[in-house]
């Protein structure tokens, strides 16, 4: 019975009609990095919220060693020994690590002791877990990687014994999320409990040593991570079986249709993100471009579909080209055969407060056949919405619901829905998937391969190493605004992600 | 898990909600009267009285809710948009120029039914042309609107002391006004429509510009819910990224959006103008331009609810005179402390009362549920 870290016994959390923690128990043993899995809106995040205080549970009660606690803040979940690091990071950008870490447990009003004490302490926890980091490096300048090691240093700094980890990996290149592993590893041996929160079944795979599955608010069942496999976890998450892999034949790459030459981009602050990229997409082939989150592949998109001006450079669709650096207008390079499904579909590509059918004309809305002279036509809106819905199986079918209250795989099927429906030349995606089920995941795949089977010409931006190598018939590799390679779709994934860290890239642009 | 509270029906959100703050209004106020010393019941009884009891006390408070009728709409419009048009004030004073410009010039030779559609042009073109550079310096150069707006309701009360004491008063005069105009520049009232309820309207200005507010407020509705412009304003109200990715010109909704607001602003200076006074006075506008963001924010800047929010105000500014009038200890700034609490509790605290009632649907759904599910067994 001792060696039981966390217990929670019954714990039921209703947000108005929303059951989203369903009479859930849990036992996670001492000294072991336990997964929870479940798809989006299964339940986990609303779980540990709870056992972190940030809500409070209906009904149910959280036993540490054994002990009933009331976690009614995060500062009690503290006091119980719980940390936890965020998917979003908490961190103040402009402030050092060491005032990072001291933020909220400065001990006196004068801060000159504190940071001393605070120092020593620091230097200590570095040492037991090998998690180097300069004390007085400004938070923004450190890569992602090591914004995370903050975050975790901040919880181990007050004394946690329980980490709680919400989708660390989301953000860090392949190389990095094998660097957390080791550290996560390195806690667990010191007698740390790690709670780790992911949608990503080959990271329960390699280093949990138990995993619990969630699906709509209900705990369903706990694994032994040896005795188990993916795709028995896959089911249990979805509660059918599922296909992994999506079926792709040979791709046969028509003409091109869309040309980019020397493109650079800049942002507000005048920093590069885009620099000198050029590439060439053909119909009938998917173009991936791999990189991690903030090298530049969301302003290349934005850049392409006239969201954000270049700085200098040329886009050519269908041969005709595109201001890239001037008016490029997104609507009229829809009507002429570009299609753009966002990178954020909450804040871009739909307006979560608008119905169903209103945002199924986003950006359409100049089209003959949904107005009346300066008047909607709504009944040919809504008309058109039905359809839409059925053949992409949009759930609840309802074009007058608020789109807030669709799940993020449908509203992402919203979008997709608007965006191939009209037969475009060029589709450009980002994140396909991202924040989706894994039920919704396999039909965007499927829709995305029949595209180009049509002779659609389709470049893919993916932060999902697994998705990109799945759809793509060429994968390009971003660093630093830079296409630093470029890949089959046979591409390893080690070989992928060292051009991803920007390791080999320096070596062949040398070359 | 994005919306924190869950939904509530239809009828509790826009019926339930706005009468719960409106009641807690209403009782922190009575314990203010209390403070003063006074009988709080007597005070809702004169303000009820006031603003209802007579068929004269029933079309002052039309009056003034036709006046934050066009406010409201001109505040909830831009609201649409993403845009706070504070400039309500001045626009409506400015749109006064076109009313009087067209009274001024046929009032003696046509009828008032060819005055009041050139009217109603002219205070819209005034209104619109003032909240033109507002919008323009937004969209162009990108000087917030709300302060922009402010500064233009200055300069607005600037210019109409010039124009009223040096250009449009008549020669020979004292005092800062238009002459008064004849028949033709005087709005004919709406007795006939208080007689068909068997009330009468007495000396209260209740005139056809209330009806003018109506048609407005259908049109507001049509504008922002029907047509193409309408969608793209609530595009850019709602997600100015979506707007810029669905290919909208923000500077293009901005400038229009702003000038239809400014233009029911302007429209508002029919009412007092024609419709009461007969002539064009200083300071005329008298505080309904910000009265109008109260409206809007009360009635969630939807025709609908503001049609009652702004009866509800000029329930208040009737009442509240009736009340001041009766009970002499009560003076006009415990109205304007009402107006205050309505406003507080309507608008900034209208998320108060929010968690627990979703919480009472939410037991109940549940209980019904069980009841469901027992009888079903």
């Amino acid at each position: 019975m001792d060696n039981i870290a966390i217990e929670l016994r019954g714990i039921d959390k209703s947000f108005g009609p929303v059951h989203a923690n369903k009479n859930i128990n849990l036992k996670v043993r001492k000294g072991t990095i336990h997964g929870i899995i479940g798809e989006n809106g299964a339940g986990k995040s609303t779980l540990m919220s709870i056992l972190y205080g940030f809500y409070q549970a209906d009904s149910g009660e959280i036993l540490v060693d054994g002990k009933a606690v009331s976690i009614r803040d995060p500062n009690a979940a503290i006091a119980a020994g719980i940390g936890m690091v965020h998917q979003h990071f908490m961190l103040v950008e402009n402030f050092t690590v060491l005032e990072n870490i001291m933020l909220g447990a400065e001990d006196s009003q004068i801060l000159n002791k504190g940071i001393a004490k605070a120092r020593v302490e620091l230097k200590r926890l570095e040492r037991e877990y090998a998690l180097e980091v300069d004390p007085d490096a400004v938070i923004e300048e450190l890569p992602v990687g090591l914004q995370q090691r903050v975050e975790i240093l901040k919880a181990l700094y007050r004394r946690a014994d329980i980490l709680i980890l919400d989708e660390p990996t989301g953000v860090l290149t392949p190389a990095e999320a094998d660097h957390l592993f080791r550290v996560l590893e390195q806690l667990k041996s010191q007698g740390k409990t790690v709670i780790l929160i992911t949608h990503k079944l080959r990271e329960i795979m390699a280093i949990t040593d138990e995993v619990s599955v969630m699906r709509r608010g209900e705990m369903v069942a706990t694994r032994t991570t040896a005795e188990t496999s993916v795709e028995e976890l896959a089911e249990l998450m979805v509660g059918r079986r599922v296909l992994l892999r999506v079926e792709k034949g040979e791709a046969r790459p028509g003409e091109v249709k869309l040309a980019v030459e020397g493109l650079t981009v800049k942002d507000g602050r005048g920093v590069t993100m885009v620099d000198n990229v050029s590439f060439n997409l053909k119909a009938g082939e998917i173009v991936g471009i791999a990189g991690v989150a903030g090298n530049g592949q969301s302003e290349l998109l934005e850049a392409i579909s006239g969201i954000r001006r270049a700085v200098s450079g040329s886009v050519h669709l269908n041969g005709k080209p595109i201001e890239v650096t001037g008016r490029a207008d997104p609507s009229d390079l829809r009507n002429r055969g570009l299609a753009h499904v966002p990178e954020d579909r909450h804040h871009v590509g739909l307006v979560l407060k608008f119905e169903e059918c209103e945002n199924a004309i986003l950006g359409y809305h100049h089209d003959k056949r949904y107005l009346n002279g300066v008047f909607l036509n709504v009944d040919a809106i809504r008309k058109d919405a039905e359809k839409r819905i059925a053949e992409y199986d949009i759930r609840p079918p309802n074009p007058r619901l608020k789109t807030a209250n669709f799940s993020g795989g449908n509203q992402q099927k919203i979008v997709l829905a608007r965006e191939m429906e009209r037969g475009p030349d060029v589709l450009i995606i980002g994140q396909p998937t991202r924040g989706v089920d894994v039920g919704a995941i396999e039909f965007i795949h499927r829709r995305i391969i029949e595209m180009r089977d049509q002779g659609m010409a389709v470049l893919l931006v993916s932060v999902e190493l697994d998705e990109i190598r799945a759809l793509s018939d060429r994968i390009l590799v971003m660093f630093a605004g830079r296409v630093v390679g470029e890949r089959g779709p046979d591409a390893t994934e080690g070989e992928l992600g060292l051009l991803m860290a920007g390791v080999e890239g320096r070596k062949e642009a040398a070359e | 898990m994005s919306t924190p509270y869950a939904k509530l029906p239809g009828w509790a959100e826009y019926g339930l909600i706005p009468l719960v703050n409106l009641a807690v209004a209403f009782l922190v106020a009575g314990l203010v009267v209390l403070l003063v010393g006074e009988n709080p019941l007597e005070a809702a009884y004169h303000l009820i009285n006031g603003a209802f009891g007579r068929g004269e006390y029933l079309g002052f408070t039309l009056y003034y809710a036709t006046t934050f009728i066009f406010t409201g709409l001109a505040v909830a419009v831009a609201f649409h948009a993403g845009l706070f048009n504070i400039g309500g004030e001045g626009q409506a004073y400015v749109g006064g120029i076109g009313v009087a410009l067209a009274c001024l010039w046929l009032d003696q030779t046509m009828p008032w039914f060819v005055v009041f559609p050139l009217a109603i042009l002219g205070s819209a073109f005034f209104g619109a042309a003032w909240a033109f550079l507002p919008g323009w310096l937004q969209a162009k150069r990108g000087s917030h609107i709300v302060i922009t707006t402010i500064m233009f309701n200055f300069i607005a009360s600037s210019l109409m002391v010039y124009l009223l004491t040096r250009v449009l008063k008549p020669l020979g005069s004292m005092s800062p006004q238009t002459r008064t105009f004849a028949e033709g520049g005087q709005l004919p009232k709406l007795d006939w429509l208080l007689a068909i309820f068997g009330l009468d309207i007495g000396t209260a200005p209740f005139n056809v510009s209330f009806l003018l507010a109506l048609v407005a407020a259908f049109c507001v509705w049509l504008l922002i819910w029907r047509t193409k412009l309408g969608y793209e304003m609530r595009t850019m109200g709602h997600s100015p990224s979506a707007a810029r990715y669905a290919g909208m010109s923000e500077s293009r909704i901005t400038v229009i959006t702003m000038m239809i607001s400014g233009a029911l602003a302007g429209m508002m200076a029919l009412n007092p103008i024609m419709g009461e006074q007969g002539r064009m006075q200083l300071d005329f506008v008298q505080g309904a331009g910000f009265v109008g963001i109260a409206v809007a924010l009360m009635g969630r800047s939807h025709p609908a609810g503001i049609i009652p929010a702004a009866v509800l105000f000029g329930m208040l500014y009737q009442g509240g005179a009736e009340i001041s009038f009766e009970m002499p200890s009560i003076s006009r700034d415990m109205i304007v402390i009402i107006q205050g609490l309505v406003i507080l509790f309507a608008g900034a605290l209208e998320n108060m009362f929010r968690p627990a009632i979703a919480r009472l649907f939410a037991m109940q759904s549940r209980r019904s549920a069980v009841v469901a599910q027992t009888k079903g067994a």
